[in-house]
């Protein structure tokens, strides 16, 4: 059995205008060292996800149910107070602005040291020096001094730095980034996520990176999981999924990441249309609406029938109807018009 | 920040300047002839004429008004009687009404008004915050709307009928104190408490009712932060997830509310003061707008005003306080 194994999650919110299916039946698994991007648009269910195996949703106002093993202990069949103690600690998490994910009135050592405190026994300038320490190793300059000002006093990337040493205080094995860079200036996004890389390195955690961008998973990631509208569409290994993706949301998701070495006259090219509302999925395949190859399935069955997540090749899933090889030549030629032919 | 708060000052002086003349103005409107009322029962046009000269009445509003502000810093000397009465700095006027000096009538009724308010000031955060937290907590459920509910009926109650409705019960049908009389709690402690219990309560109940929904609102928004998240995300306790995180994000508002009302109230609350018969600023005011006495009016009216000023000060001073990213400049 894998670190963590999440088998079958299904998350809904009851709300006034009806049940929001956020995640439907995703299962996924992480080693200790490794790192799974999960990568959707916004609404696909993959925050939620994240925080699901975090503990984060509220279980009197969700329903959850299947499994989330981590490291043999079923999370979801655990009490929250048992979870609580396990947050933080074992597994942690990195959110998206960090700026509003500080609490902007305390100091960064008051909330530092709060987070060591909670999980060790040691005492406040313990858990201060653990923290400075921690602060130099994410590579902020003079920790000591730093340590000291209000989140607003610092900048952006600092902020990030900041909310990672929070997450690494304690050591966990389990780190979910979620969307870690999406907030921050393009080259601060590129500091952080050789920041990610090195904590893999050098701590063998088990690493969730949440992400929308296919260009960021590129570098991190060992394995992918593409969601849509709370289902997983696509599952693959890195190479596998940037060689021949073959679910055409991902095959969209390949043409709308601007590159350099694109053919500069092929325009960039949006996935038509907006996410589907998560209280009323279309019927059949979710992205059917949207997809431009559903006419070459017979008899109209995208919009009837769900496709199962089927395996199309070594550790690869996708789900979709079109036939493999119609899969594998569509992907051929969206890559190959990507690249203006010149490989 | 020193320069911040002397510039405050100097604002918090004219505006205090600027209300007092505005007061002066209006009562100079009123249909009440101060000269009249010094002028005793037997009263001949001589007296009078003579009186309104002696009392500064025959001058310009302007020049009454500058004579009232030198007043303020050097003091000054009335001609009502006989012998001329000293009004030492800061003068706020004399009543020739209650022959006393306004400051004289002011400062022996400050201790009922300041007991009153900061009494009703402690039940009403008290009581007001920890049922908003409650109610937060509950959100949507019975005990969130029965919460509610009460503070929408504490809210529009009127403290009139709050008032009479407490004595009634508390002190005629069930006899559980005797009917008020203030005295000094240095005095006489039990009958202080005996005295203020019920005003206190009525005070507390009308404005705990807006805190209670202010609380509840602010914990409601807090919660629903991004930094709260985190909170858990790290582990802590819901306690402390709530208590040190939640509330402290939501108490700027909590606390800018409660000094300007806790000011308010040490300008008098002129119905609860008149029904329990406390010896207060609001009574004070009430009996001098009753039976016009100008100096009077002026008088509370400045006081009044510069509790509220005072407090916006603090408050804007706490704010900074409580909230590291203000900067006061």
């Amino acid at each position: 059995m894998s670190f963590l194994e999440v088998s079958n999650l299904q998350v809904s919110f009851p709300t006034e205008d009806g049940i929001v299916h956020a995640v439907d039946g995703v299962s996924f698994s992480v080693e200790r060292g490794k790192v799974l991007a999960v990568v959707g648009e916004s609404g696909s269910g993959k925050s939620v996800t994240s925080q699901a195996v975090m503990g984060l949703l509220n279980r009197k106002a969700t329903q959850i149910s299947g499994s989330v093993v981590l490291d043999g202990q079923d999370l979801l069949a655990m009490d929250d107070k048992d979870v609580r103690k396990l947050r933080g600690g074992k597994m942690a998490m990195i959110f998206q602005d960090p700026l509003s994910s500080l609490h902007p009135y305390y100091r960064i050592s008051k909330q530092l040291i709060e987070a060591v405190r909670v999980h060790q026994n040691v005492s406040k300038s313990d858990a201060r020096k653990q923290a400075v320490s921690m602060l130099d190793q994410v590579g902020i300059p003079a920790p000591e001094r730093r340590i000291d000002d209000y989140p607003h006093q610092l900048s952006g990337g600092m902020r990030q730095r900041v909310m990672i040493a929070m997450a690494l205080l304690n050591n966990p094995s389990l780190l979910i980034a979620d969307e870690p860079t999406t907030a921050l200036d393009v080259t601060v996004q590129a500091q952080i996520i050789e920041l990610i890389q090195q904590i893999q390195q050098v701590s063998d955690a088990a690493i969730i990176f949440i992400t929308h961008d296919l260009g960021v998973v590129a570098e991190v990631a060992h394995d992918v999981l593409v969601m849509y509208a709370g289902r997983v569409v696509e599952y693959a290994p890195v190479e596998t999924l940037y060689e021949q993706p073959q679910m055409p949301y991902t095959l969209g998701l390949m043409a709308s990441i601007p590159r350099l070495d694109r053919d500069p006259n092929v325009r960039l090219d949006p996935i038509p249309g907006n996410p589907p509302s998560l209280i009323n999925l279309p019927s059949g395949c979710s992205f059917n609406p949207r997809c431009t190859f559903s006419d070459q399935v017979a008899d109209g069955r995208c919009s009837v029938e769900l496709p199962d997540l089927v395996s199309a090749g070594e550790g690869h899933l996708v789900r979709c109807h079109l036939p493999i090889e119609t899969r594998k030549t569509l992907s051929a030629e969206t890559l190959a018009a990507l690249k203006g032919g010149v490989l | 920040m020193a320069g911040y708060v002397t510039r405050r000052v100097l604002i918090m002086v004219l505006m205090l300047l600027v209300l007092t003349f505005a007061v002066f103005l209006l009562f100079n409107l009123l249909p009440a002839d101060v000269a009249r009322l010094t002028c005793g029962k037997i009263c001949t046009p001589q007296t009078l004429e003579a009186n309104r000269i002696k009392l500064g009445l025959d001058q310009p509003v302007l020049m009454q008004f500058w004579y009232f502000f030198k007043g303020l810093f050097v003091g000054r000397e009335y001609y009502g009687g006989d012998a001329p009465i000293a009004c030492p700095a800061p003068c706020l006027g004399y009543s020739f009404q209650r022959n006393e000096l306004v400051t004289t009538l002011i400062g022996q009724r400050l201790p009922a008004t300041i007991w009153l308010a900061l009494g009703a000031f402690v039940f009403w955060m008290v009581g007001g915050i920890s049922l908003g937290i409650y109610s937060a907590l509950r959100r949507g459920k019975w005990q969130d709307k029965s919460v509610m509910g009460v503070s929408l009926i504490g809210y529009s109650l009127p403290s009139f009928f709050l008032g009479l409705v407490m004595i009634y019960v508390v002190i005629i049908q069930l006899k559980l104190l005797p009917f008020p009389r203030y005295v000094s709690p240095f005095e006489n402690p039990v009958q202080f408490f005996q005295a203020m219990l019920l005003p206190w309560i009525v005070l507390a109940i009308l404005y705990a009712a807006f805190y209670m929904r202010l609380t509840r609102s602010q914990m409601l928004d807090a919660m629903g932060e991004d930094f709260i998240r985190t909170a858990r995300a790290k582990g802590l306790p819901e306690r402390t997830v709530i208590g040190r995180h939640a509330l402290r994000a939501g108490l700027t508002p909590i606390v800018t509310a409660a000094g300007l009302d806790l000011a308010g109230l040490l300008g008098g609350a002129i119905i609860t003061e008149a029904l329990f018969s406390l010896p207060g600023i609001g009574s004070l005011a009430l009996g001098a707008v009753v039976n016009p006495d100008q100096p009077i009016i002026v008088g509370t009216v400045l006081i009044t005003s510069a509790f509220i000023i005072i407090a916006n000060l603090i408050v804007d001073l706490l704010y900074a306080a409580i909230d590291p990213r203000v900067r006061l400049e």
